[in-house]
C-alpha cells in the first residue's frame, strides 16, 4: 500500500503562480490555514514571461480613463461572451490591486511626477498598462514572492497534483507527489483553489513552459465541475519564429505599444489593410497618427498594430499563407525604425525593451535597436476554463474556487493584452477569500484512503509496463503536432472529427506509457502523468470547436468564416456525464445589467 | 514615417538579418556528443550522450533530445526557455551559466560539451540540485516596511531616476548562478553564517528602495555575514542578468555597515543619544561593533 505525508488546512491553493500566490495570500489575512502547491519553485511562475503591464485604469496618464471604459474595452475586446459581473468587478478593482502591490514593494515604471506610469496595448482605449519595462510579471511574481514569504502560507515546492478528492458532491482535498524524491503527498482541505494555469502544452508552438499541461482544467472536469468557452485559445501574434529551437517564445506586445510595425517581406504595413468594423473609429488611418498615438498624443487614434490580438494573429497568417511572409514564416515586427523619430533611440528602446533587447541578440543574433524581428502566432492563453461563480469564484463544485487562467468569464472569446495580470491579482484575491470563508463553514474533511489508495496505484503503472512500450515523450510531441495543425489558429470541421478520432488513438497509446528509472525526479514519469490531463483538455478543446459553428475571437472557423450573431447569446459548457462521456451543452449568457448596458452604448 | 519605401527598406533589412542569423546559427545539421552527470546525492559521474543538433540550438535543447531519445529519467529542471525564470542553471564545460541561453554556436563541438550540476548545492539527481537554502535565506532578511503614504489616496510618490536603482538589482531571476561560484558558499560551505550574493542582491533592493523604511546594516554585518564577501566578483562575472552584483550592491552595502558601524565619531553620537543612530533610516542599532573589520576569509 502507498505511504503518504499527509498535511490538513484550511485552505489548499494549487498553483503558485501570480494568482496562486495572490490567492493564499488572501486566505492567510483571513485567518485560514494555507498550504500553497507550486509546480516548480517558488518564483518560477510563467507569469514572469507576462512582458507588457498590468491593465487598470488608475487614470495616471490619461485622466479620461475609468472603470467605465476599462469594462467597455474588455467586453468588446471579448465580444460580449464575457461573465459580464466578472468584467465589472474586474475593471473595478484592479487600481487597487495595483496600488497594493505597490504597497508590497513593486517598484513600476514612473511618469513626470512620480506616479505609476502606464502604457498603451492592444485593445485599451487609453494608456492603461502598469509595468516596469518589458519584465513586468516578473516583478508581479517577485513581489507576491516575497510578500507571501512573511506569511503563514506552508509552501509545497515542486509538488504536482494528480488528482482532487471528494466526499460525495464536496471538495475534500488532493492527492499529489513531490518531484525530488516520487513520494506522494495526501492533502485535507475546507476548500480548494485551481490555479493552475493554462493548456499552451496541448500545441507544439507555445510560450508556455511545460508546466502548462491543463492540470486545473482536467482536475476541475474529473471532479464534475463545468468548464467554458473552452474553444477560445488565444494564438499571440508576435512569437518567435526563429531559430526552430526558439520558436514561440514570446515577443511582448509592448513593442507595438512602443510603436514598433509589422511589415511583410514586400515592404507592406499591411495592417491597414483590414480595420474591423466595429474598431474603425477608435484607429488610425495613417502613419502619422498611429505613431503619436504611442508617443501619448491623446487626440490621435491608435495604430493597426495595437488592435485585438486575434484580429492581429490571423492578419499575420494571411500574410505567411499569401507568399508574403518573411523568410522564415513569418513576417517582420520592427521598432528599429523609430530612429527616425527620436533622438536616441536606440537607447530608448534597450530602455524599454530590455529583456527583449537581449532574448533577441542572445537566441537569434538580432540586434532588434537596428533590425526587424522575424514573428508569427503562437499559443498563448485560453481563455476558457473552469465555470464561476462571478463574485466568489467557486465552481458549480462546492468548495472548488478557480482563479487566473484556470478559471473563466472574464475574457470571454477574447483577452485584451495586460488584462491576465489584473485578472489573476483581482480573482486571486477574491477566490483566496470566498475560499476561506467557505473553509470557515466546514467541518475537518474526512480523507477516503481508498479514493486515494486508487489514485496512486494508477500513477504509478508507468512503472510497471512493459518498457518496449510507448515513451511518454513521444506521445506528447505527436499530441502537440496533431492538436497545432488540426485545432489550432484555423479551423475546420472535418480536421476537427480528424483531431477527436487521433485523440482516442493517442489515449489508447497513453495507457501503454512506460518510463525507466525510480520516482526520484524522473520528467519521464512526470510526462506521462501530464499526458492524461493533455488529453482531457485537448479533447474538452476539440469538442468547444466543433460545436462553434461561426468565428469569433480566438475561434476561427474556416468553414463559417463570419460571426453569427445567435452564437453570441450563450457558452459552450462542457462536463463530465454520469457514463464518464463529454456532454456538451449551450448555457445562455444571462442579460446584462441595464446600467452595463449603458456604459457599452457609451462607449460604442 | 511608414511610407512605403521606408517600410521597403525594413523588409529589406529584414532579409538581410535572416540571412545573417540563417548563418550564424550554421543550418547544416550534425551529431555533438554530450558528457551529462547521472547521479544521485553522493554517488554519481559522466555519461556520454550523442544526438544531431541543428540551427540555434541550445544547450537545454540538446539535453531535452537527449532526454525524449535515450534517457527519459533523466533529471533537469526548466521553465521559460527564456533566460527569464533562472531554472535551468548548470555548469558548461566547467562554465556556469543558464541552459537556456547558452547556444551550441559558441561552444566548441569538436570535444564533447560537458554538462554538470551547480557544484555548491547539494545534488538531487542528475542536473538537479538542491537549492532550498536560498529560499530559508531570504526568510531571515527582514521584509520591505514602507514608509507611510505620500499621497492622501495612500500612494506614494518616486522618480524615474528612484525607480531606476533599485530595478537593477529587482530584475534578479534567482537563478542562483552567483551563490554558485561564490568561494564561501561553494569551497567553505558558510551557507548559515553567509547569505551569499544574491541575497545581498535582495537586501540591497531592500536598502535602497526608495520606500522602504528601515535600516538593515545590523544585520547585515551581525547576520548576514556580509564581510564574508571579499570582492572577488566572481558572482558578477556569471551572472545572466549582468547586474553589477559586486560594485553596485555589495560593496555601497559594505560602506553603508562601515559607516554605521565602524566610524568612531558616528559611534560617540550614538553612544551620547543612546544607542540610537542618527539621521537617515532611524532604527536601533545592533551589535556593540566588537568584531573588528569584518570578518573576510
Amino acid at each position: 500500500m502507498p505511504e503518504y505525508q499527509t498535511h490538513e488546512y484550511d485552505v489548499l491553493v494549487i498553483g503558485a503562480r501570480g494568482a496562486g500566490l495572490r490567492a493564499a495570500i488572501e486566505a492567510a489575512h483571513s485567518g485560514a490555514s494555507v498550504g500553497l502547491i507550486c509546480k516548480s519553485l517558488l518564483g518560477k511562475a510563467h507569469t514572469v514571461m507576462a512582458e507588457g503591464g498590468v491593465a487598470a485604469a488608475l487614470a495616471n496618464v490619461d485622466d479620461r480613463d475609468n472603470w467605465r471604459v476599462h469594462f467597455a474595452d474588455t467586453m468588446r475586446g471579448g465580444q460580449y461572451l464575457n461573465n459580464w459581473r466578472m468584467a465589472e468587478l474586474h475593471a473595478k478593482e484592479a487600481p487597487d490591486r495595483v496600488r497594493e502591490l505597490e504597497a508590497w514593494g513593486a517598484v513600476f515604471d514612473r511618469t513626470a511626477d512620480g506616479k505609476i506610469l502606464q502604457r498603451n496595448f492592444g485593445g485599451h482605449k487609453y494608456p492603461r498598462l502598469a509595468h516596469v519595462g518589458d519584465r513586468t510579471g516578473l516583478e508581479m511574481i517577485r513581489t507576491l514572492q516575497d510578500y507571501a514569504t512573511y506569511q503563514p502560507i506552508d509552501v509545497h515546492m515542486e509538488c504536482t497534483i494528480v488528482s482532487l478528492l471528494k466526499e460525495g458532491n464536496r471538495v475534500t482535498g488532493a492527492v499529489g507527489y513531490d518531484r525530488d524524491r516520487g513520494r506522494f503527498k495526501l492533502f485535507a482541505a475546507k476548500a480548494v483553489v485551481l490555479a493552475t494555469g493554462g493548456i499552451g502544452r496541448a500545441f507544439s508552438v507555445t510560450s508556455n513552459s511545460w508546466e502548462y499541461t491543463g492540470d486545473g482544467h482536467a482536475l476541475a472536469y474529473n471532479a464534475g465541475a463545468a468548464l467554458q468557452d473552452m474553444e477560445f485559445v488565444q494564438f499571440h501574434p508576435t512569437g518567435m519564429v526563429w531559430p526552430p529551437s526558439v520558436r514561440g517564445i514570446l515577443v511582448t506586445e509592448g513593442v507595438r505599444g512602443e510603436g514598433g510595425i509589422l511589415v511583410n517581406r514586400e515592404g507592406r504595413r499591411f495592417m491597414f489593410d483590414d480595420i474591423p468594423e466595429n474598431y474603425r473609429n477608435q484607429t488610425a488611418d495613417n502613419a502619422e497618427e498611429g505613431w503619436r498615438y504611442t508617443q501619448g498624443d491623446k487626440n490621435a487614434r491608435r495604430p493597426p498594430e495595437l488592435l485585438t490580438r486575434d484580429h492581429v494573429a490571423r492578419a499575420i497568417m494571411k500574410e505567411v499563407r499569401e507568399g508574403r511572409g518573411s523568410p522564415h514564416g513569418g513576417v517582420f515586427l520592427d521598432i528599429s525604425w523609430i530612429k527616425s523619430k527620436l533622438p536616441n533611440a536606440e537607447e530608448h528602446i534597450r530602455k524599454k525593451l530590455p529583456s527583449m533587447y537581449h532574448q533577441f541578440k542572445q537566441l537569434a543574433d538580432i540586434d532588434i535597436t537596428k533590425e526587424p524581428m522575424e514573428v508569427g502566432p503562437t499559443t498563448h492563453y485560453v481563455m476558457g476554463g473552469v465555470r464561476v461563480d462571478g463574485d466568489t469564484q467557486m465552481s458549480t463544485v462546492p468548495g472548488l474556487f478557480a482563479a487566473g487562467e484556470v478559471g473563466a468569464g472574464l475574457h470571454g472569446a477574447n483577452r485584451l493584452g495586460g488584462n491576465s495580470l489584473s485578472d489573476l491579482l483581482v480573482f486571486g484575491k477574491r477566490a483566496g477569500q470566498y475560499a476561506a470563508e467557505f473553509a470557515g463553514r466546514q467541518s475537518s474533511p474526512r480523507i477516503d484512503q481508498q479514493q486515494a489508495d486508487a489514485i496512486t496505484n494508477a500513477a504509478l503503472e508507468p512503472f510497471n509496463r512493459d518498457t518496449a512500450a510507448e515513451n511518454p515523450y513521444q506521445v506528447e510531441h505527436d499530441l502537440q503536432s496533431m492538436m497545432q495543425s488540426l485545432v489550432g489558429i484555423v479551423r475546420r470541421e472535418a480536421e476537427i472529427r480528424e483531431a477527436l478520432d487521433g485523440l482516442k488513438v493517442l489515449r489508447d497509446r497513453a495507457r501503454k506509457v512506460s518510463v525507466t528509472g525510480n520516482r526520484e525526479y524522473n520528467p519521464g514519469w512526470h510526462t506521462a502523468l501530464d499526458l492524461q490531463n493533455l488529453l482531457t483538455v485537448s479533447e474538452i478543446v476539440a469538442h468547444a470547436a466543433l460545436e462553434r459553428k461561426e468565428s469569433r475571437g480566438g475561434h476561427f472557423r474556416d468553414d463559417y468564416p463570419e460571426k453569427d450573431p445567435s452564437y453570441g447569446k450563450f457558452n459552450i459548457v462542457i462536463r463530465k456525464g454520469p457514463g464518464g462521456d463529454m456532454q456538451v451543452t449551450r448555457e445562455p449568457i444571462p442579460d446584462l445589467r441595464p446600467d452595463l448596458k449603458q456604459i457599452i452604448e457609451e462607449n460604442k | 514615417m511608414a511610407s512605403e519605401t521606408s517600410s521597403r527598406s525594413i523588409a529589406e533589412s529584414g532579409e538581410r538579418a535572416a540571412a545573417r542569423s540563417d548563418t550564424s546559427a550554421g543550418t547544416a545539421s550534425r551529431t555533438a556528443s554530450f558528457q551529462v552527470w547521472r547521479g544521485a546525492g553522493n554517488t554519481g559521474g559522466l555519461q556520454s550522450y550523442s544526438t544531431s543538433v541543428s540551427e540555434g540550438m541550445v544547450v537545454l535543447d540538446a539535453i531535452h533530445q537527449i532526454q525524449a531519445e535515450s534517457a527519459t529519467d533523466l533529471a533537469v529542471r526548466w521553465n521559460c526557455k527564456a533566460g527569464k525564470c533562472g531554472s535551468c542553471s548548470a555548469e558548461i564545460n566547467g562554465v556556469p551559466r543558464l541552459m537556456c541561453m547558452t547556444r551550441l554556436s559558441e561552444l566548441d563541438l569538436s570535444e564533447p560539451v560537458t554538462v554538470e550540476p551547480m557544484r555548491a548545492f547539494p545534488l538531487v539527481r542528475d542536473l538537479v540540485t538542491d537549492v532550498s537554502s536560498n529560499f530559508r535565506a531570504k526568510k531571515r532578511i527582514r521584509k520591505f516596511t514602507p514608509r507611510p503614504p505620500d499621497a492622501p489616496d495612500g500612494t506614494w510618490r518616486m522618480q524615474q531616476s528612484d525607480a531606476d536603482r533599485v530595478q537593477e538589482f529587482r530584475k534578479c531571476i534567482e537563478c542562483f548562478l552567483c551563490q554558485n561560484v561564490c568561494h564561501v558558499l561553494r569551497d567553505h560551505h558558510l551557507h548559515e553564517q553567509f547569505v551569499g550574493p544574491r541575497l545581498l542582491v535582495h537586501a540591497a533592493q531592500l536598502e535602497m528602495h526608495p520606500l522602504d523604511s528601515l535600516d538593515r546594516t545590523g544585520e547585515l554585518k551581525e547576520n548576514h555575514g556580509i564581510g564574508y564577501c571579499n570582492i572577488t566578483k566572481c558572482c558578477t562575472k556569471v551572472c545572466p542578468e549582468h547586474i553589477t552584483i559586486t560594485d553596485n550592491a555589495i560593496i555601497p552595502l559594505k560602506e553603508r555597515v562601515v559607516d554605521k558601524h565602524y566610524d568612531p565619531l558616528r559611534k560617540l553620537v550614538r553612544l551620547m543619544r543612546g544607542n540610537k543612530t542618527g539621521g537617515g533610516k532611524r532604527e536601533a542599532a545592533r551589535g556593540n561593533d566588537a568584531r573588528g573589520g569584518g570578518n573576510a576569509l
